[in-house]
Order: structure tokens, then sequence, then C-alpha cells
């Protein structure tokens, strides 16, 4: 029995490779101990890094309405949305971890800006209308893209995203119902609705990425099971779902090229400005600075609060729960 | 904990009991000074929304675990008694219960 582990251990790579390919090849999932490759392993901790720091970043922009919520109900359900942001990015850390780096490095990556969170939380919420919006169409379009993720190679990360789509669909449908409020409401209040989604809609839509051709990493996260549909095709789906719910809202989308394509049988929609989301991605949105500078203040503000706890900790070896 | 840990604090494995009656599963893992705040935070991450009646918080480096090699000798045993299995045996037509 030794032996055999023992072989395993020292098996030449090429058999771990052929039985990586064989596991990929057959949809099956890789557990954290297998063997995989070192590109994998990488661009698996760059992309749930990135998906982790944008849960816990994307709490700024919302928690900025927390206090001024207009009733007590809408504020219950806004800390608890971002409360579920939190938790999302806890579930995604621990995820990156099993891929053997820390939470400490994660996060210094995140504060010195050599790790990136999505751009679409760079950009203000200056109405109460934009929790609608965010709710809506940033959260709907992160469903979009993350449903495929459940059924990642990678278990982990599958297994996380499960637990966040389920919390996800509460998030779009509090969105939606802010909107649908306000747009029937008084005319100054449609407008603020629609205010929003003038400003979110062209945002939403870069959340899933450049076209396909000019994407560095879709060819090989696809072959590796990491990534299920092209950016191209999930923004579509996008677009043609979010055009009958604007019905239903009253809003429009704010382009005027977005016409019913019966050959398609999709909805086509105007050119996008990757310019503005290279811009933005640089750090040059109107919030990048403000966000960087929020989240490491919240990081050294805490400090004495994990200090404490650690002092505690040190004191009391009878609640480590294991004997020291 | 023991050596060996990484910097910062240790690592918890969370099981859920969903309700009474099921067994606790395993649903994440999260990182806490002890295993009062392990339970705690595992309180607020894993069961906001009602998910479980109880939580275990049990520190991962005290868990030891079998090779991951799905073709570990180790497993061998039970792959060839396929006796175990009541698919193995025939049973007549006409008899019912059984």
């Amino acid at each position: 029995m030794t032996d055999g582990i023992e072989a395993s251990r020292t098996a030449e790579p090429a058999a771990l490779r052929a039985e990586f390919d064989r596991l990929i090849a057959d949809d099956r999932r890789i557990e954290p101990r297998d063997w995989m490759p070192e590109a994998y392993r990488r661009t698996l901790i760059r992309q749930i890094a990135q998906h982790a720091h944008s849960e816990i970043i994307g709490m700024q922009p919302e928690g900025n309405w927390i206090t001024r919520a207009p009733s007590l109900r809408r504020k219950a359900i806004l800390i608890a949305k971002v409360q579920d942001e939190a938790g999302h990015g806890l579930y995604l850390y621990s995820a990156a971890e099993t891929l053997g780096v820390d939470r400490e490095e994660l996060l210094g990556a995140l504060h010195t800006g050599r790790q990136k969170y999505s751009s679409i939380f760079n950009y203000p919420t200056l109405s109460w209308a934009d929790m609608g919006a965010i709710g809506w169409l940033v959260d709907g379009a992160a469903i979009m893209n993350q449903v495929p993720l459940c059924r990642c190679s990678y278990a982990p990360y599958g297994r996380a995203m499960i637990r966040i789509c389920k919390e996800e669909s509460f998030h779009q449908r509090q969105g939606f119902e802010i909107l649908h409020t306000l747009s029937h409401g008084s005319p100054a209040q449609h407008e603020m609705a629609q205010d929003a989604v003038n400003r979110f809609w062209w945002p939403s839509l870069m959340m899933f990425g450049p076209p396909d051709e000019s994407s560095a990493h879709t060819a090989q996260s696809t072959a590796w099971g990491i990534k299920r549909f092209g950016n191209d095709e999930l923004r579509q789906r996008f677009v043609d779902m979010c055009v009958d719910q604007a019905r239903v809202l009253d809003l429009d989308l704010p382009d005027p090229d977005l016409t019913w394509n019966d050959e398609r049988g999709h909805y086509d929609f105007g050119a996008i400005d990757w310019a503005e989301l290279n811009r933005v991605i640089r750090g040059d949105g109107p919030c990048n600075a403000d966000r960087m500078a929020r989240r490491v203040g919240a990081h050294e503000e805490g400090a004495w609060v994990r200090e404490a706890a650690g002092a505690y900790a040190a004191k009391h070896p009878e609640h480590a729960g294991v004997a020291a | 904990m023991t050596g060996g840990e990484r910097r910062g604090w240790p690592l918890w494995e969370v099981f859920v009991r969903a309700r009474r009656g099921l067994s606790h599963l395993h649903v994440g893992s999260l990182h806490a000074p002890d295993a009062a705040m392990a339970l705690r935070n595992a309180r607020d991450v894993y069961t906001r929304r009602g998910e479980g009646v109880s939580i275990w918080v049990v520190p991962a480096a005290a868990i030891t675990a079998s090779s991951p090699d799905e073709k570990d000798p180790f497993f061998d045993p039970a792959l060839d008694k396929i006796y175990r299995h009541p698919s193995f045996y025939d049973v007549p037509d006409g008899v019912s219960h059984l």
C-alpha cells in the first residue's frame, strides 16, 4: 500500500498530465490535491482572486446608500445584500486558498494593485435608483457569467459558485423591484430610474469582457473547462433577456441601435466603447482611487480587532480546538 | 495549533447539519483565531438563510486524508467483491419481498 502511494508521488509528470487530461476530457472535476498543470493553477488563482476581490469591493458602491435608504424595509434588504457580498468574497477566497495561496497574499495583491477587481465597481452610485440598476443589471450580468461557472472543472470553485448563484437571484430581484417601484412612481422618480439605467447599461455589457477574438484567456480557459461559453454569447443572452424586462419596467435601454434581428433570432446592439473599459481597468475610472483607499483603510483600521482576537486566542489555548 | 501553520489565523473546515435526521455535511472553510470565533464566523458565513441547525468546526490541520488518487490501491479491496452488492445474485421469477 505504501509502495503504491510512493509510486503515485514519484510518477512521471507525463503520466500525471495524462490523468489530468483524461479527467478534463471526460468533463470530470479536479480536486485540490490532484496534480494539475502549473498554468491551470495560476489561471484559477488569478480568476478566483479577481472574483473574490470584486465581491468585497462591490460592497462599497451599495454600502454608500445604506444610511440613506428610503425606508426601513429597503435598508434591511440592502444591509442583507451587502452582507451577502462579504460572504461571497469569503467563499471565493477559501476556494483560491485550496490552490496553495494564502489569504494575506491575496489581500496584499489587491491592496497593491497587483490583482484587479471588476471594473464595474469603479463607477459611482449617484442616486438611490442606482441600487436598483446595480441589482438588476450588474447582478444580472454577474449571474449570466456565474451560472456556467457552477460547472467549472475546478471543483472548489464550482461549489462556491453554486452557493453564490443561489443567493444572487435575491439580489437581482430586489434591484428589479426598486426600479419598478421608481419607474411607476412620480415623474421625478421615473426620471431617476431612467438615469440610473442610462449610466449602468454600457458598463454592464462590458462586464462580459472583451470580444472573444481579442480575449487573451478565452481559448485556453475553455479547453480546461474553466469557461463554458464565450464572452460574446453570454453578452448576447444578457441583452436579449434585458430588452423584455425593460419593457415591464417601462424604461428605455440607452442604445438607438437596439433592434430585433429576425434572421439571427437575437437583438442587434450598438458598438461598445472598449477604450472606456481599458481606461477604467488601467485605473482612470471615476472611483478607482476612492475604492482602493477605502479598502486599504478598512483593512488597516481593522488591524486592532484582528490583533485583539489573536491575543485572546493565545491567552486561552483551551479554546483552540486541538491541543496546542 | 501545531507547527507548519501558514501565516495568519488557522484554517477551519465547517460542517453543517441541515435539519434533524441528517448528518453534518462539509460546506466550506474559514480562518479564525480560536474555536469559538470559528463557530460564530461559520454561522455568519454559511447559515445566513437557515441552512442549518447544528455546526461543527474542525481545525483543517487535524484532518488526516487518504491519497487523492482514485486508483489508489488503498481502495482496491472494495473493487473485487461484487458479491457485496444485491445485484450480484440471481432471483427466480415470481419471488417478491427479497
